[in-house]
């Protein structure tokens, strides 16, 4: 069900850790919804240069944070921003339907952690990391039913396609 | 590298002489086993005889009580929607439980858009309902009670007896789906008192897309599908004589073989359970520790995902099943996990181990190895892992 390339980055996750004196952390998902994201900056000349991400959650969520922190090391921070969970998709050559609902959330914590980054250079208190409690859909990433696949009407808990409730369902 | 399949309720191979007598019957020009010449009466002879056979390892007083479906699935569809339709005119309101398969909640959620009402019965911390909550739920307009034998996520069984004495004093139906039960541990239906079981053959070693739905005489239910007078004219459509006759194969072996096959599942688990600790920490077991199926293990490991511990163990020539969110194309956790008080993370990093007749005790060491050494992986990526141990 997933690419080579998403087995090879679930296999071998690459950046994975913690940076404890990390310039910019950010923080997306619930066990709620099934995946959390951690991303750790450490900021050089308005660069990334270090990444390290944590993750749980599934193969896909794995391979995802992963290939964002190939994509994103040293990039400048307009660059690591114009990156989208689209192109970290891509990157992978593709994801299942039903995981770009909750799993595909890497370029979410990317651009939390730098934001977070950005907030304490302007001298905002040190806040917790942020956690985003519900999935929010970014850009113009469609959500697919999680049991047919089929495209989900925004907003909407009731999947036309095969009748499912997603909120009676569970 | 050999597999070692520890996913035995997803599926199982067929036996040796089930094969063979599928291969038998698929060289013969059966007839249709309602017609009325000769090849037609050699067909309706396999027919009868797999019913003897089946018929005999749940106990029906006669084999006709016996209504062969294309598997479990039916069989429960064929139960509830049967059963609804049959005594609407009495009332549309259904008991069951919180932690039923899909295929009773599917089929009870079918009847709600047909204005039946069903209440949900909690269970406890292990799984288990208490009957005098069953009592509670029963109104006058009350029609079936459909309570799960055992459960296929945390293997708790139910106590059916005790539930079947409340319902027959309150004339109601009573079903069961049996599906993870049947060919497993004994099962009678005249001393468990149900008047509907449904089960599949593939549990027992059988072909899959063949099963069973015992409907106890002058049990009220209409058919499913509607033609033909097969099955009694509880279920038409010419059989599916192949598949029914490896069933009869099967079910003959699991009724000979029950006290050894159980012995040797009991081992693997107990054999499970006892060096777990040896190789995780941080997880639980489910299910209720007394009333359980003897081939199931069902354990939660805290801080990682089910999905992605498959997967590895995958890579390692090992097969097991989760009940995660994620592997099951859901958005939330299960909801028997959820019923039994496992927080959502938790229930996240839940993997189901059922195993049968081919599992050695060697395939349990190497699983437990490898089991290990995934979960300190996955833990070393995790961000629960880390913040709980720096907390």
């Amino acid at each position: 069900m997933y690419t080579e390339i998403v087995m090879d980055h679930f296999k071998k996750p690459r950046n994975v850790g913690v940076i404890e004196d990390a310039d910019g952390v950010g923080e997306v998902g619930n066990p709620l919804c099934g995946d959390m994201m951690t991303i750790y900056l450490k900021i050089e000349d308005e660069r990334i240069k270090d990444i390290k991400f944590q993750t749980f959650g599934c193969g896909a969520a794995i391979a995802v944070s992963s290939m964002l922190t190939e994509l994103a090391e040293g990039k400048s921070l307009d660059e690591a921003k114009a990156i989208t969970n689209k192109d970290v998709a891509k990157a992978l050559e593709g994801l299942p339907k039903n995981k770009l609902h909750c799993s595909n959330l890497g370029a979410d914590a990317l651009h939390m952690a730098i934001k977070d980054y950005e907030d304490r250079k302007i001298g905002k208190p040190r806040e917790e990391p942020k956690r985003k409690e519900k999935h929010e859909h970014s850009g113009d990433d469609a959500c697919y039913c999680p049991y047919c696949d089929a495209e989900m009407e925004e907003g909407t808990s009731f999947c036309r396609a095969c009748q499912t409730d997603l909120e009676e369902a569970h | 590298m050999e597999i070692i399949n520890l996913d035995r309720l997803s599926a199982n191979p067929l036996l040796p002489e089930v094969k063979k007598a599928m291969i038998d019957a698929i060289s013969l020009d059966y007839g249709n086993p309602s017609s009325q010449h000769r090849l037609g009466d050699e067909a309706a002879g396999a027919l009868d005889s797999a019913r003897d056979s089946v018929s005999r390892l749940i106990n029906c007083a006669v084999p006709n009580e016996l209504v062969f479906t294309s598997g479990g699935t039916e069989s429960v569809n064929h139960a509830i929607k049967g059963v609804a339709q049959a005594k609407a005119d009495k009332g549309k309101h259904l008991v069951t439980s919180n932690i039923e398969h899909n295929a009773v909640l599917r089929s009870l959620r079918r009847l709600k858009m047909s204005d039946y009402r069903v209440t949900s019965v909690p269970v406890d911390p292990y799984g288990r309902i208490d009957p005098d909550a069953v009592a509670e739920a029963i109104t006058d307009e009350t029609i079936l009670v459909s309570i799960m034998h055992s459960n296929n996520e945390i293997g708790t069984i139910q106590p059916i007896e005790e539930i079947s004495q409340i319902t027959r004093d309150k004339k109601i139906v009573l079903h069961t789906d049996a599906v993870d039960s049947v060919g497993v541990v004994p099962i009678d239906v005249q001393k468990m008192g149900v008047d509907l079981l449904s089960f599949a053959s593939n549990t027992f070693y059988g072909p899959t897309g063949v099963g069973g739905l015992y409907v106890r005489r002058g049990t009220s239910i209409w058919p499913l599908l509607d033609g033909g007078v097969q099955e009694n004219n509880k279920r038409a459509g010419a059989e599916n004589l192949i598949g029914i006759i490896g069933m009869g194969v099967a079910a003959e072996y699991a009724l000979r073989n029950m006290e050894s096959r159980t012995a040797q599942a009991k081992q693997l688990k107990e054999m499970i359970v006892k060096k777990l600790p040896d190789y995780i920490d941080e997880y639980y077991i489910n299910g209720h520790p007394e009333h359980h199926l003897p081939n199931l293990v069902s354990v939660s490991i805290k801080y990682i995902e089910g999905e992605s511990i498959v997967l590895m163990l995958d890579e390692e020539n090992i097969a097991v099943s989760t009940r995660s969110a994620c592997a099951a194309g859901a958005l939330q956790a299960s909801h028997v996990l959820l019923s039994i008080g496992r927080e959502f993370a938790d229930a996240q990093g839940t993997l189901v181990i059922t195993f049968g007749l081919n599992n050695t005790e060697n395939d349990i060491t190497r699983f437990l190895a490898v089991l290990g050494d995934t979960v300190k992986t996955l833990r070393k990526i995790s961000p629960l892992y880390s913040k709980d141990k720096m907390a």
